[in-house]
């Protein structure tokens, strides 16, 4: 039933009774199938996505690679921890490479994200070195290209 | 000069299409259930591909058989299959309806019988006719499925081809292993060749697709076409291919060579590189067969529908509205804008059915459905 899962991932707000027509299931049974994933935390939450920039909104992003110490008592997993509850904190990733985590912040301004960075993030103990990439332009979300240069240029009838 | 135009040409039923397209100008509400293509964009690894191979140069002629590693590519996928050919059996043509046109000219003496169960697509009866054939169409409502007893009753001794096309345009129709070999018993006791359009191969909802030129004692006696326009959307490319017995595939060559020279090569290039990208397909695929279920499920409410198991369009029986197909498909595009083909237009079984191509986004299939529902109620069923 994970067919379930894959068409509210492509969109949240496919109703129950779309989702059973397409499925060939029955209204009940998707909705039994979602409640259960609901409970399960297979769904973890029903978001939008959104182009803030074409209504003017400001966010301010920023990509922070970081690097760290670890040390019997503290882990990566510790870390992340305390790194992940800070609500600024958009995503975050242990990754291959040169540095451990990327951390991915979200604020109002610039000044807002840099000066988070230099009072929550560079203070923790374990973090031995950052460096901040701002982001200017986002091109692609959550597999959404955030631009239209296509369009449907078919004939209405073709035999 | 008293006649410009030949005879054969002159008799030729132009396309029952043409009139529609005066209709839809200056509307933009419509929405097309009309169009036999994906709507879906070539996959951008493709085009990519052959966006790398106009910078490096690559646009030149090919040989006139193909690129011979597409040749290889599609005689190792065809396996999918079920069919064992070798890359000297592959004729790279441009697009199907070039490689109906090459296989019939080869194939055909005038007066040669070509079997064509209907409702079909409509190129197989015009281009049998100009190669001077006596075409026999052969009615398969109200299951649309051939069968040996309606190829037993229709065949004659001057019958050397028969057309098939699976899953079908405009029915949707496909067929099992087992059937496919009741169709194969008749193909032998009766001696034909057979031409098999496998281009819809890939939408294949119900069980697998299986070519019908795998079965035993076929292998001298099919032609089978297929191509990249709907699997990878590459409509506009024009690359398809035939895999034929040598004798044939050599004939078709001939002709291939003198009026096409070869496919184009950018296309040719993208193919190649739409072979490698099958994944993509899946997923198209399933999208599609969610749609069909959609469609059928709710257009069940008002008209006969019958649960197509491959390609992507629907052909309900629509007589319960008292219209008849054309009626239908323009009282639906002036009055709700949906554009869909009426059924006759693929032979005069046809009459009495549409033809929906489910190739739209969703949330446009919805709509265009709740159109048609309410454009059915209104002339009395529901």
């Amino acid at each position: 039933m994970k067919d379930v899962l894959k068409l509210l991932e492509e969109n949240a707000r496919m109703s129950n009774s779309e989702i059973a027509d397409v499925l060939g299931l029955s209204e009940e049974e998707v909705a039994e199938i979602i409640k259960k994933y609901e409970e399960e935390g297979v769904i973890l939450k029903y978001k939008t996505i959104i182009d803030w920039e074409k209504l003017g909104e400001e966010s301010v992003f920023a990509i922070i690679d970081v690097k760290v110490s670890l040390s019997r008592e503290k882990g990566y997993d510790d870390i992340a921890k305390r790194i992940a509850k800070f609500p600024e904190v958009h995503a975050l990733r242990l990754v291959s490479g040169e540095y451990d985590f990327q951390v991915v912040i979200k604020g109002k301004s610039l000044k807002d994200v840099a000066s988070f960075i230099a009072e929550k993030i560079s203070t923790i103990p374990e973090v031995r070195d950052t460096v901040t990439h701002f982001v200017l332009r986002t091109y692609k979300e959550e597999g959404v290209t955030l631009f239209t240069d296509e369009e449907d240029r078919r004939l209405a009838f073709v035999p | 000069m008293s006649r410009r135009v030949s005879k054969i040409v002159e008799n030729l039923r132009p396309s029952g299409i043409r009139k529609f397209f005066d209709l839809i100008i200056g509307r933009e509400d419509i929405i097309s259930l009309g169009v036999g293509e994906p709507d879906f964009q070539v996959p951008w690894r493709i085009r990519e591909e052959m966006i790398y191979s106009l910078e490096k140069g690559y646009t030149s002629y090919t040989s006139n058989y193909g690129l011979p590693e597409l040749r290889e590519e599609i005689a190792k996928y065809y396996k999918r299959f079920g069919l064992e050919a070798s890359s000297e059996q592959v004729l790279i043509t441009s697009g199907v309806s070039e490689a109906i046109d090459l296989a019939l000219r080869t194939i055909v003496e005038p007066g040669d019988g070509v079997l064509i169960p209907e409702p079909c697509y409509v190129s197989y009866k015009p281009l049998s006719l100009l190669c001077g054939a006596e075409v026999i169409t052969i009615p398969t409502n109200p299951d649309f499925k051939l069968n040996y007893e309606r190829i037993k009753n229709y065949v004659n001794e001057r019958s050397k081809v028969l057309i098939i096309n699976y899953p079908a345009n405009p029915t949707g129709v496909s067929y099992s292993k087992k059937e496919l070999e009741e169709i194969a018993d008749a193909v032998i006791e009766f001696d034909l060749l057979v031409i098999s359009d496998e281009i819809y191969a890939e939408f294949t909802y119900r069980g697998k697709h299986v070519s019908i030129a795998s079965l035993n004692g076929m292998e001298d006696r099919v032609v089978v076409l297929n191509g990249f326009s709907k699997a990878f959307a590459m409509t506009g490319f024009r690359v398809g291919y035939a895999i034929a017995p040598l004798d044939i595939l050599s004939g078709m060559l001939k002709i291939h060579q003198y009026c096409m020279l070869c496919a184009p090569i950018t296309g040719q290039i993208g193919a190649l590189e739409a072979l490698k990208s099958l994944d993509e397909v899946e997923k198209v695929k399933a999208e599609y067969m969610r749609r069909r279920n959609y469609i059928v499920k709710k257009l069940r409410d008002v008209f006969d529908v019958r649960m197509p198991d491959g390609a992507f369009y629907i052909f309900p029986d629509i007589s319960s509205t008292g219209l008849s197909s054309e009626e239908f498909a323009e009282r639906l595009l002036i009055e709700r804008g949906v554009a869909v083909i009426p059924g006759n237009a693929f032979g005069e079984c046809g009459e009495g059915y549409i033809r929906a191509a489910y190739a739209v986004k969703f949330e446009k299939l919805k709509e265009a459905v709740e159109r048609i529902i309410d454009f059915a109620k209104k002339y009395g069923k529901g």
